[in-house]
């Protein structure tokens, strides 16, 4: 767990493509980029959304704070607290249920030896269970960082787990680490 | 009969260059050099398309509703939120054929008179965001996006917007509010989009599907459109098909077909699997009530049930559901009804926005009630407190999510009370999680060896 502190401010490259998003709007509507902006930021800043990162995120757009929290804390998809490198989300509403969900997250705890919600203690891996990913079809899956993983057995979850901890990467929904498993 | 996916397998069919050699763009030539905007409402409103995301609203009626007088700036907006459990249609259409979506977004725009456009995608769909970026900067780079399109002097901008990842943006008047950068709370109406919308200038929201059949409509001509289908339930529609069947996936289906063949054809779902038995189908994603097998295969009177708008809800919710999404959940007869209910209100509780006390609270108490009878806990008149709670949110919430969370729970007990009480009967045999796997639930007469 020992990544370097980073300085809260956007690369050079990454304000550009913030102020390009800016743009997609008409003026004055600046605040229609809040959501693209933090997701961002979570995956320039380790993964989650501190307070420091997301005051910056409203003196980007200038808008206030709270504006910033109340949106943060609406939406699933942003981490308030610190998550592991590899955040597994395991889907498990009814199509993924009916498929056999709840035996990939049983495995998963067995496996990593945490429970849902908990960090692994090398800070790797995250395990969640979350509502359905519309991807019903190929039940059951999990969604880490932008890749789908679909028609999970215990074996692809083992294989999974291997290839995710050797190559050590931090999963962002903005990137992906595609690999075939 | 394909419109949508006649060229899904086509190597390539994700490009421009293969999407255009088969026909693609072909509406954006057609609107924008040979028909005034109203005349291409008028042919989606003589198709009789009907609002794919769920409600089945005439697509065209919804666009004749936009305040054309108004001086402000006009928007149409693609809802591409898909969140609703067993639905994934669009995912497979955008991610398989993206072009199709931005094709029928230029074509529809133009008829609206709206110079840019914005195509919401959930946020986990980041992936798909990729593909349509690619896709719109390949229109652009050919001439169908920007400045003075085809030398015509209609201009369009299109741009994708990423979701936080709520269910509840799904709703229009949510999606909205998310994408001017606020929480997915639903707004109260009227006023409607078509009059105070995005920024509040008028505005059209429609599903993905929707939008991407706007296509077929305009190259081949709302009347032709229309001889698809059956009765008022014209055109095709995407079916997501998902749970305990052989071949789960993404069907384009003319409406009216058979919900047997539907099930059973190798063509489609391809049968229960493992050689199982159906035992029950949520036919348009969670929200729609449940059937059990009798009542989806044949209506109450008799009749075969056919996939249509009409069809699916004939005999209202006392024996009837809806098409919906089109989110096609089947079930064995291993599948708990209880347990699949109590993730369906898991759900809806987890994705609450927390306006509406009903919604609110009464989403959780659904859950915590269902919680209980599925583990072992449960007390008879639970049920009945279940049924109490899903009337008091029906009705009583500014968006449908409330009617969503409360059909669910009223149908299964409507039709499955049965296994309600045995999961109170019989603690000891329900408190393994794979109960019925073990020993299928065959009504209380054949457990009791009648």
């Amino acid at each position: 767990m020992s990544e370097q502190i980073k300085p809260i401010q956007f690369s050079a490259e990454t304000m550009d493509l913030v102020q390009r998003i800016i743009k997609r709007y008409p003026e004055g509507r600046q605040k229609s980029a809040l959501l693209p902006i933090l997701h961002i930021a979570q995956a320039e800043f380790d993964g989650w959304l501190s307070t420091p990162v997301m005051d910056y995120v409203a003196s980007i757009l200038s808008i206030k704070p709270i504006e910033v929290y109340e949106v943060a804390s609406f939406y699933t998809m942003f981490n308030l607290e610190p998550v592991g490198k590899c955040l597994i989300e395991v889907c498990q509403t009814g199509p993924c249920w009916l498929r056999g969900a709840d035996d990939i997250v049983e495995h998963f705890e067995k496996k990593l030896n945490i429970k849902v919600g908990e960090t692994t203690a090398d800070g790797m891996f995250t395990l969640k269970t979350v509502e359905c990913l519309g991807s019903c079809g190929t039940a059951p899956m999990l969604q880490c960082g932008s890749d789908y993983y679909e028609n999970l057995t215990t074996e692809k979850v083992d294989t999974l787990i291997e290839k995710l901890r050797s190559s050590n990467q931090r999963s962002t929904y903005m990137k992906s680490n595609m690999q075939e498993i | 009969m394909a419109r949508l996916l006649e060229h899904i397998n086509v190597p390539g069919i994700n490009t421009f260059d293969v999407y255009r050699k088969h026909g693609g763009y072909k509406s954006v030539e057609k609107a924008l050099k040979t028909m005034t905007p109203d005349e291409v409402t008028e042919e989606v409103k003589k198709s009789g398309l009907r609002g794919r995301g769920g409600a089945g609203f005439p697509a065209g009626m919804k666009w004749s509703f936009l305040d054309r007088k108004s001086d402000k700036p006009r928007y149409l907006v693609c809802n591409a939120d898909e969140s609703e459990p067993g639905t994934f249609k669009d995912r497979y259409l955008m991610e398989k054929i993206p072009h199709v979506l931005i094709e029928g977004m230029i074509t529809s725009s133009y008829a609206l008179g709206a110079k840019t456009s914005y195509i919401y995608v959930r946020g986990e769909y980041m992936y798909i965001i990729r593909i349509l970026e690619k896709a719109i900067e390949e229109a652009r780079a050919n001439g169908f996006l920007g400045k003075n399109i085809l030398g015509t002097d209609y201009s369009l901008e299109l741009y994708v917007q990423p979701g936080g990842g709520a269910y509840i943006c799904g709703e229009e008047t949510a999606l909205l509010e998310s994408l001017e950068g606020k929480r997915g709370n639903p707004r109260l109406k009227p006023p409607f989009p078509a009059v105070a919308g995005l920024y509040a200038s008028p505005t059209v929201v429609n599903n993905v599907e929707t939008i991407s059949a706007v296509c077929s409509i305009v190259n081949e001509s709302g009347d032709e459109y229309a001889k698809i289908g059956v009765g008022k339930s014209t055109g095709t529609k995407l079916i997501s098909a998902s749970g305990h069947i052989n071949k789960p996936g993404v069907y384009e289906i003319e409406l009216g077909l058979p919900v047997e063949e539907f099930i059973y054809s190798d063509q489609y779902c391809g049968g229960i699997w493992k050689g199982r038995k159906l035992k029950a189908v949520v036919a348009g994603g969670s929200s729609v009530p449940i059937l059990p097998a009798e009542l989806i295969l044949k209506t109450a009177k008799g009749e075969p049930r056919l996939m249509s708008y009409e069809s699916l809800s004939d005999g209202g919710f006392a024996t009837g559901t809806m098409l919906g999404s089109g989110g096609f959940i089947v079930m064995d007869e291993t599948a708990c009804i209880v347990r699949n209910l109590w993730t369906f209100t898991r759900f809806y509780h987890h994705e609450s926005c927390g306006q509406c006390s009903p919604c609110r609270e009464g989403t959780g108490w659904m859950e915590k009630v269902l919680h209980r009878i599925e583990h072992g806990h449960g007390h008879m008149e639970d049920i009945d407190l279940l049924v109490d709670v899903a009337k008091k949110i029906e009705g009583n919430t500014i968006c449908p999510l409330g009617d969503a969370a409360a059909w669910p729970v009223a149908s299964a007990i409507r039709h499955f009370r049965e296994e309600f009480e045995y999961h109170v009967k019989y603690p000891e045999k329900v408190k393994n999680p794979k109960h019925f796997e073990l020993e299928p639930f065959r009504s209380e007469k054949v457990l009791a060896g009648v």
